[in-house]
Formats: structure tokens, C-alpha cells, sequence
């Protein structure tokens, strides 16, 4: 892979990953694809521009490390690992099959390069709080990312975790909250409203970067003054359309966990051309 | 154990005590050993550790699901974590997390639950865990260790740390009467025969161990031969011990502070359903919840003392020659 900052060249990288997560949910017939396309800036800035790591040393010991805490959206980190060299591209396709290494929610027994097994929300924060600190007593000044959805917020354990974060000045942990304000049962405001959220995390004690989660330029500003941001955890409250990118998807509840049939499927990638 | 060994059964630590102690010696020698308590460490003694290393001691506050998952975290960075509180906590509040974020993915953590059983006395049911051997049990790949005595704890924390994977072990609150001298040499594969006999076998863990050999005093008293084999890892089980004691003996007792229908009991007798079938009586906690009260008197109402364990074993006896 060649890690790139360059704006034009991160858009093309998003747009095909977007492709694949329509290809692989449309191929699985079942799946996630709508918070997985409302996160494709987020992971795309992050692998190709913002995180050191090199998929030829999965493991190497100074890696930043990310954590997809809201595991149901596996499509877009399994693209974006693809893409980056960590798995195979041409078996992408084969998501939720058995024997595939692309599990319905990650799961590092099939893919050891991947940080974590998720799925169950509200524990991914907690697991990078836990990395942070293990860091932080090594000396090491890697840093670690973990993407909550906001559904996933409603978790008391997240907020468990928030309060040891701020508490324990685990500053080198990034929370990004993809706020697409959709969750499987309809719309986060109907389901349990979570505003005000970032006088939430404000008075949790997080250094709060509220911003466009589909600007580039603006995950990328929201990445650099997390890194600045010393004494506290950082999270990024990245506002975000679910099923962005496809226009029938998008702010659209049905594609939470409903798949594009096989005309979507081929319509969204006329779109994604 | 040989087999001339005499038990005085003289008060020793708590087990929790040991696992204080014990995990701020290894402290002392591994700078990976971390240790995470939610609220408790005066009651967990991991606060010993927390005295002597405070930048790898990481109080959670009233927090045991954070606390489990972040100490998979921790364990993801190469560190040997202990996490530890209560075990009526952390393993109800944090069952989940250890379900999907340790035992799934297999992570490098030990979890120590301390005031299981009944005999925690005073504070009642709602502190009391009867069900955290089950719980542990039902985690594929967990290793489960019940130690009857501070050298046993002592020498289990050594153990565990060290052994590759993930670790549950139950503590308890109250003094625990030894039964291995200090510098024993444990094999945690094998159940520990600590009394030779051939007419029952009385199968003990944690503190009913202790009283499994005071049965079998009050049995030898009646003619009665009576084996006695203390488990300390119930999971994996040691069946080629148990089902050579069911072959040999014909008759079998297992006592525990925990459910009786889902703990050490229903391991038991699944393994020997299996291989070498024998008539079994059953000692723990019956399908309720205990309530206030001095650990020796509980322990005596609900029928958790050698008097009940010989019983068994009689019922057992008679049915084997019935």
C-alpha cells in the first residue's frame, strides 16, 4: 500500500472501498452495509494517512492500533484491510460464508492481523483504554483509534469507560463516534436520544472534536489536534449519513442490517463509478 | 500427598490474603504483572500490590465491566493482568465481557473473584457467589482453579500467570484450614489424593476440602474407609484420578461451596457417566440463596460440614452395596 495524504487520492481510495462493502453485503445477502458506508472516511484517512502500520508486520510492536468497536460494520474495515494488503481483495466476496475468513463480525481467530474480535457492543472503548494504558507503562508513543457507533453509545459500559479514560488521563486513545443517527430499530433520536452528546463526553472529561465525518479534510484536521491533545482522551464526534454514497441507502433505516439485492447492488455501483 | 500424612488442619490465611501477597511477590519479579480492582482492593488484598506499584495497579472504580474488558487491553499489550474483585461481581456484572472479549478471542487474562461461597458470613446473598465455578466453566478455553489453602493460592497465582491463556480463580474470604505444607509441589493437571481409602472417595474443593477430611475421620472411626482427593482445577477436570477413585472406591461424595446442581458436582458426574459409572451423593448449596449469619454458622445451616459429607458418603455406601 502507498500511504497517501493527498485529498483527491484518499476520495478515490473511499470510493472503492465503498464498491466493496456494496459488492461483499450484496454478495453475503446479509449484513451491514449502511453504518459500514457511513464510516468509510473515517477508516480510509486513518489507514492510507493517519495510522503507522505496515500489513507486511501485522504485529510490529510501535503499530498504532484500531479497534472497531461497533463490529457490524466488519464490510468496511475488511475493504479497507484488503485494500491495504493485510488480506486477500478477490475473496472479499465471500463475507459470512462458512470456512471465509471474513466472519460477520471480526473475529481474530480467521484474521490475526485484525486488534480485536467484536460484535458485542459497548466493550471496544474499555479494550482500548486497557491498550492505551499498557502503552503508556511501555513508554511507547503509539496511539490507539477505536470507532463507537452511536447506538452503540447507549451502552453503560462505554461510559464506564469514558469516566476511566478522562480520570486516568489516558491521552493517547481516540474515540471517533460515527454519528449517522440511525440504529436498527429507527432513528437514534426515537430509540434513546443522546443529546446533548458532546457536553456528554465534555463533562466526562474528553477533549471533544465535533466534525463532518465525510470531509476529508476535516477527518484529517480532527485526527492532527487529537494528537495534540494531551492530559485527556480525544473523541471525534464525526457526523455521518448512514448508506452514504448510495443514494437509495442513504439516511435510510432499512440498511442497517438489510443488504442491496443483486439490481441494488449494480444500481449503487453506477453511482460509485 | 504420602500417604502417612497426618492434617492438623490448623487456621491459615484467607486465600484472598494469599492471592494479595502473592501476586505483589510476582510484582516484584515482572515488571508485565498489572493488576486491576474495582473498588475492593482493601477487601480483594490486591491493595498490597497497589502499595507497593501503584503505576501498574489500576483502580477501575465501581466498574467491573470496564475493569474485565480493560484488562483484556492491557493483557493485548503483552502485560499479565490480574483483574479482581468480588467474585459475586466480576463474574455477573462482567460475565459478557469476559465471554466475547476474553474467552472468544483467547486473551492472556486472570480474573481472581475473592468472598465466594457463603462463608463470606455478615454481608448476605447479594455479596455471596454460588455460581462464579459454573459462570467460569461455561467459558470455552478458561483454565478454573478452586484453592483450598494459602500455599495452594500461592502457588495457583505462580501458575496462572504464567500459563498461556485465560484463568479463573475463586478465593475466598475467611481463614482456610492448611492442609499442604508450604513447599509442596503442586501439579494443577492433577486432582491431589491427600487420604488413601477404598469404600468412598470424598471429592472436596476450596474449603470443603478440609471438610472431606474430617468426614473421613469421623468414617474411619465407624470402619469406614474413605478416600479423600481435593480438586483444585475444575476445569480442565482431572478424570483419570476421579475415575480411578469411582473404580476402586465404588462410591462417590463431592462437596463444594457453590450450587449444587452446576458447579464441581455436575462435572463429576458428567466425566464418570462417561467412563466408570459409581453411586454419587451430592454437598453444596440447594437451590437457594443463604442469608446473614457467621461463616461457621452458615456453613453449619446449610449443611456444608463434615457431619453432612459423611452422611452422604453412607447413603452412597449403601446404595453401592444395596
Amino acid at each position: 500500500m502507498q500511504k497517501t495524504s493527498n485529498v483527491q487520492e484518499l476520495a478515490g481510495i473511499a470510493k472503492q472501498i465503498r464498491r466493496h462493502i456494496v459488492e461483499m453485503t450484496g454478495a453475503a445477502k446479509s449484513g451491514h452495509p449502511g453504518g459500514s458506508l457511513s464510516a468509510v472516511e473515517i477508516v480510509t484517512v486513518l489507514y492510507w494517512d493517519v495510522m503507522k502500520h505496515e500489513p507486511a508486520n501485522p504485529k510490529m510492536a510501535d503499530r498504532d492500533r484500531f479497534i472497531l468497536s461497533k463490529g457490524h460494520a466488519a464490510p468496511v474495515l475488511y475493504a479497507a484491510m484488503a485494500e491495504c494488503g493485510y488480506t486477500p481483495v478477490e475473496t472479499l466476496t465471500t463475507l459470512r460464508q462458512l470456512g471465509s475468513i471474513y466472519q460477520g463480525h471480526p473475529d481474530v481467530r480467521f484474521i490475526p492481523s485484525l486488534e480485536a474480535s467484536t460484535g458485542s457492543l459497548g466493550q471496544g472503548l474499555s479494550l482500548a483504554l486497557g491498550i492505551g494504558c499498557g502503552m503508556k507503562l511501555d513508554g511507547a508513543t503509539s496511539r490507539v483509534y477505536v470507532m463507537l457507533g452511536d447506538g452503540e453509545i447507549q451502552e453503560g459500559q462505554i461510559w464506564e469507560a469514558a469516566m476511566f479514560g478522562a480520570f486516568h488521563k489516558v491521552d493517547n486513545v481516540c474515540a471517533i463516534v460515527d454519528y449517522n443517527k440511525l440504529q436498527l430499530d429507527g432513528f437514534v433520536k426515537d430509540i434513546m436520544e443522546l443529546e446533548p452528546l458532546a457536553d456528554k463526553w465534555r463533562a466526562f472529561g474528553w477533549h471533544v472534536i465535533e466534525l463532518d465525518g465525510h470531509s476529508i479534510e476535516a477527518v484529517q484536521k480532527a485526527f492532527a489536534e487529537a494528537a495534540a491533545a494531551k492530559g485527556k482522551p480525544t473523541v471525534l464526534i464525526a457526523n455521518t449519513v448512514k448508506g452514504k454514497g448510495v443514494s437509495f441507502m442513504e439516511n435510510n433505516p432499512k440498511y442497517h442490517g438489510v443488504p442491496p439485492t443483486k439490481e441494488e447492488v449494480e444500481l449503487a455501483l453506477k453511482e460509485l463509478a | 500427598m504420602p500417604a502417612n500424612t497426618k492434617y492438623e488442619l490448623k487456621m491459615g490465611a484467607a486465600t484472598r490474603e494469599a492471592f494479595g501477597k502473592a501476586v505483589a511477590e510476582l510484582g516484584k519479579e515482572d515488571p508485565r504483572i498489572v493488576v486491576c480492582d474495582a473498588d475492593l482492593s482493601k477487601s480483594t488484598m490486591t491493595t498490597y500490590f497497589a502499595k507497593e506499584f501503584p503505576e501498574r495497579f489500576f483502580e477501575c472504580g465501581i466498574a467491573e465491566a470496564n475493569m474485565v474488558a480493560l484488562g483484556a487491553g492491557l493483557a493485548m499489550t503483552g502485560k499479565i493482568p490480574f483483574v479482581s474483585s468480588f467474585s459475586a461481581f466480576v463474574m455477573t456484572k462482567g460475565f459478557e465481557q469476559l465471554r466475547t472479549t476474553v474467552a472468544y478471542p483467547q486473551v492472556n487474562l486472570k480474573v481472581v473473584g475473592t468472598h465466594s461461597g457463603i462463608s463470606i458470613g455478615e454481608d448476605g446473598p447479594s455479596q455471596m457467589s454460588i455460581e462464579d465455578l459454573s459462570l467460569a466453566c461455561n467459558l470455552p478455553g478458561f483454565t478454573v482453579l478452586c484453592p483450598a489453602d494459602e500455599a495452594t493460592m500461592k502457588a495457583a497465582i505462580r501458575w496462572a500467570a504464567y500459563l498461556d491463556g485465560p484463568v479463573f480463580l475463586r478465593a475466598g474470604r475467611v481463614k482456610a484450614p492448611v492442609i499442604y505444607p508450604a513447599d509442596y509441589e503442586f501439579d494443577f493437571s492433577k486432582a491431589v489424593q491427600l487420604i488413601e481409602g477404598t469404600d468412598v472417595t470424598l471429592v472436596g474443593t476450596g474449603l470443603l476440602t478440609a471438610e472431606c477430611i474430617k468426614a473421613s475421620e469421623e468414617l474411619a472411626a465407624e470402619g469406614i474407609s474413605a478416600r479423600v482427593i481435593d480438586v483444585i482445577c475444575i476445569k480442565p477436570l482431572d478424570v483419570e484420578t476421579l475415575a480411578k477413585a469411582a473404580k476402586e472406591t465404588g462410591a462417590m461424595v463431592v462437596a463444594e461451596e457453590h450450587l449444587v446442581d452446576t458447579g464441581l458436582g455436575s462435572r463429576v458426574a458428567q466425566a464418570l457417566a462417561s467412563t466408570t459409572p459409581a453411586p454419587m451423593e451430592f454437598i453444596g448449596v440447594e437451590n437457594c440463596y443463604a442469608e446473614s449469619g457467621t461463616p461457621d454458622g452458615l456453613l453449619d445451616k446449610y449443611n456444608l460440614r463434615a457431619p453432612a459429607v459423611a452422611a452422604a458418603a453412607r447413603r452412597a455406601i449403601a446404595r453401592k452395596n444395596g
